[in-house]
C-alpha cells in the first residue's frame, strides 16, 4: 500500500496546483541562465543541492510526527529567505493540505491544519494567509499515507527536480524525452539526497540540511513583480 | 464511496466562462458586471495565459472594483487549472467569497482555450461556452464536451456574421442537435444591450441557487 501512496502523492497529476509553478525556470529562462539541455542540466542539479535538499529535510522530519509543527515551521521560514518564496510555499502547502485531507483523512493532516490555521498577529483575519509551508505539509500528508520519512524525503526531491524540468518543457520547447533522460540520469543523486535528508529526520531540526540557493531567492523575488509571467513561481 | 456532499447554497453562484481565445470571454464578463452590478455582489477570477492581462483589461473598464478580481496563472495549461488541477483556483474564489461575504455570484474566466476545455464540477455551478461566428460556423457541429455540456452556449460577433460568411441558421441548427433543449443565445457585445439576455440568464440561474431547497425545481 505505502508504495502506492507514494507514486500518488509525488505524481505531476496530483491535483495541489503544482502545474502552475514552474520553481524558478520561468525567470531563468526569462534572463537567459537556461536556453537548451545543458544549461537546464546546470539548473537542476544546482536546485536538487539546495532547495531540493532543504525541502526533503523538513519533509523527512515533518513525517516522523516527532516534531512541534511550530517548530518544523520556523525551520522552513528559516531556510526560505526570499519573501515572495515563503508565500508560494504557503500558498503550495495550503493546497497540498487540502488534497491530502481529502485522500488520507485523518488526525495527522487535521492537526497540522489546526495547528496552522490561526491568525498571525497583525494580520487581517483570513485563513488564506498562513497555511504549512509545502515540505511540511509533504511530509505530513506522507506521514497520513502511511509512508516513512525516507519517502516523503523523496517526494520532495521529485517534486523539487521534475517540476522545473516540466516547465522548461512547456517554455522552451524541449524534447520531452531528451528531458526525462536527464531525469533518469539524475535519480541516484536524487536518491541520495532523500537518503541524506531523511537521515537526520528523527534528530534535533536545527541539525537539518539548509543549504542556500541564492539565485533562487532572487528569481522568486524578481517573478513576483515580472509582467507577462505564465507561471505562478 | 461516501456520498455526494451537495452543494452549499450559503455560498454564492460559481459560474465559469470559457470559450476559445478571441471569442469574447472578457467582453462578456465585462458587459455582465457592467449589467449586474447595482443588482448582484460579483466576484471575479480570471484565468489569463498571459499573466493579468484579462483582470487589467476589466479594471480598466471600471466595471467592478480592483479588489473583487482575482488573477490566477495557470503554468502554460489553462485546461489543467479549470479541470484537473482547480486548486489554485478554489483557492482564489474562496478568498473572494470570504473576504467579500455575502456574495451573489462569482465569474471564473478561463484562459481561451480549444473545444474539450470545460471546467469541473468541483469549481463550477454553472458554465457558459462563448464561440463567435468568426470561428467559423462549423464550429458547433464539431462538438466537444464545451459545446455538448456548457449550461448556456453563446455565439457571440454575430454582427460579422456577413463578413466572415457564417450563416447562423446553420450554427443554431448544429447547436441544437449537438445540445438539445439546453440554452442557447446569440450575441453581439459591441453593442450597449449586447449582453441583456446573457445577463437575464444568470439573473434566473442567481434566483434558483438562492431558492431554499423545499421551493427548489
Amino acid at each position: 500500500m505505502g508504495s502506492m501512496n507514494l507514486l500518488l502523492l509525488a505524481d505531476g497529476r496530483f491535483p495541489a496546483g503544482g502545474h502552475a509553478h514552474s520553481g524558478g525556470m520561468e525567470t531563468a529562462v526569462a534572463t537567459g541562465g537556461v536556453s537548451d539541455l545543458a544549461s537546464l542540466h546546470a539548473f537542476l542539479i544546482g536546485r536538487l543541492a539546495t532547495a531540493g535538499l532543504a525541502a526533503a529535510g523538513l519533509a523527512a522530519a515533518a513525517c516522523t510526527t516527532k516534531h512541534p509543527w511550530d517548530a518544523l515551521d520556523a525551520e522552513s521560514d528559516a531556510r526560505i529567505p526570499s519573501p515572495a518564496l515563503r508565500e508560494v510555499s504557503r500558498r503550495q502547502g495550503r493546497l497540498l493540505l487540502r488534497a491530502a485531507r481529502a485522500l488520507w483523512p485523518g488526525s495527522v493532516l487535521d492537526d497540522l491544519g489546526a495547528a496552522c490555521g490561526g491568525t498571525p498577529a497583525g494580520a487581517r483575519p483570513s485563513v488564506h494567509l498562513v497555511g504549512p509551508h509545502h515540505p511540511v505539509a509533504m511530509g505530513a500528508a506522507a506521514a497520513a499515507a502511511g509512508l516513512e520519512p525516507l519517502d516523503a524525503a523523496r517526494a520532495a526531491v521529485f517534486n523539487a527536480v521534475t517540476g522545473p524540468a516540466s516547465a522548461a518543457v512547456r517554455l522552451l520547447g524541449l524534447d520531452p524525452l531528451a528531458v526525462h533522460r536527464l531525469l533518469a540520469e539524475m535519480a541516484p543523486d536524487m536518491d541520495d539526497s532523500a537518503h541524506c535528508a531523511a537521515a537526520g529526520s528523527g534528530g534535533p531540526l536545527d541539525a537539518l540540511p539548509c543549504p542556500g540557493s541564492i539565485l533562487l531567492d532572487l528569481y522568486a523575488q524578481r517573478h513576483a513583480l515580472a509582467e507577462g509571467r505564465l507561471f505562478a513561481s | 464511496m461516501p456520498p455526494e456532499t451537495p452543494p452549499d447554497r450559503l455560498r454564492p453562484l460559481r459560474v465559469g466562462v470559457g470559450g476559445p481565445v478571441g471569442s469574447g470571454k472578457t467582453a462578456l464578463v465585462a458587459a455582465l458586471c457592467r449589467m449586474l452590478a447595482e443588482r448582484l455582489h460579483i466576484g471575479v477570477v480570471t484565468n489569463d495565459i498571459y499573466t493579468t492581462e484579462d483582470a487589467d483589461f476589466l479594471r480598466s473598464q471600471g466595471v467592478l472594483d480592483d479588489n473583487r478580481i482575482r488573477a490566477v496563472q495557470t503554468g502554460c495549461c489553462p485546461h489543467t487549472a479549470i479541470r484537473d488541477d482547480i486548486s489554485e483556483n478554489l483557492e482564489a474564489v474562496e478568498e473572494l467569497e470570504t473576504r467579500l461575504a455575502p456574495l451573489d455570484l462569482v465569474l471564473l474566466e478561463s484562459g481561451g482555450d480549444n473545444l474539450t476545455a470545460t471546467f469541473s464540477q468541483g469549481l463550477v455551478d454553472r458554465q457558459i461556452f462563448v464561440l463567435d461566428v468568426s470561428g467559423g460556423d462549423k464550429v458547433p457541429r464539431k462538438g466537444g464536451p464545451s459545446v455538448t455540456s456548457a449550461d448556456l452556449l453563446v455565439i457571440n460577433k454575430i454582427d460579422l456574421a456577413p463578413m466572415v460568411g457564417a450563416d447562423l441558421e446553420v450554427m443554431r441548427r448544429d447547436s441544437v442537435a449537438r445540445r438539445g433543449d439546453r440554452a442557447m443565445i446569440f450575441s453581439s457585445l459591441r453593442k450597449t444591450d449586447g449582453a441583456g439576455e446573457i445577463a437575464e440568464w444568470i439573473l434566473s440561474e442567481v434566483a434558483q441557487w438562492a431558492k431554499p431547497s423545499s421551493v427548489r425545481g
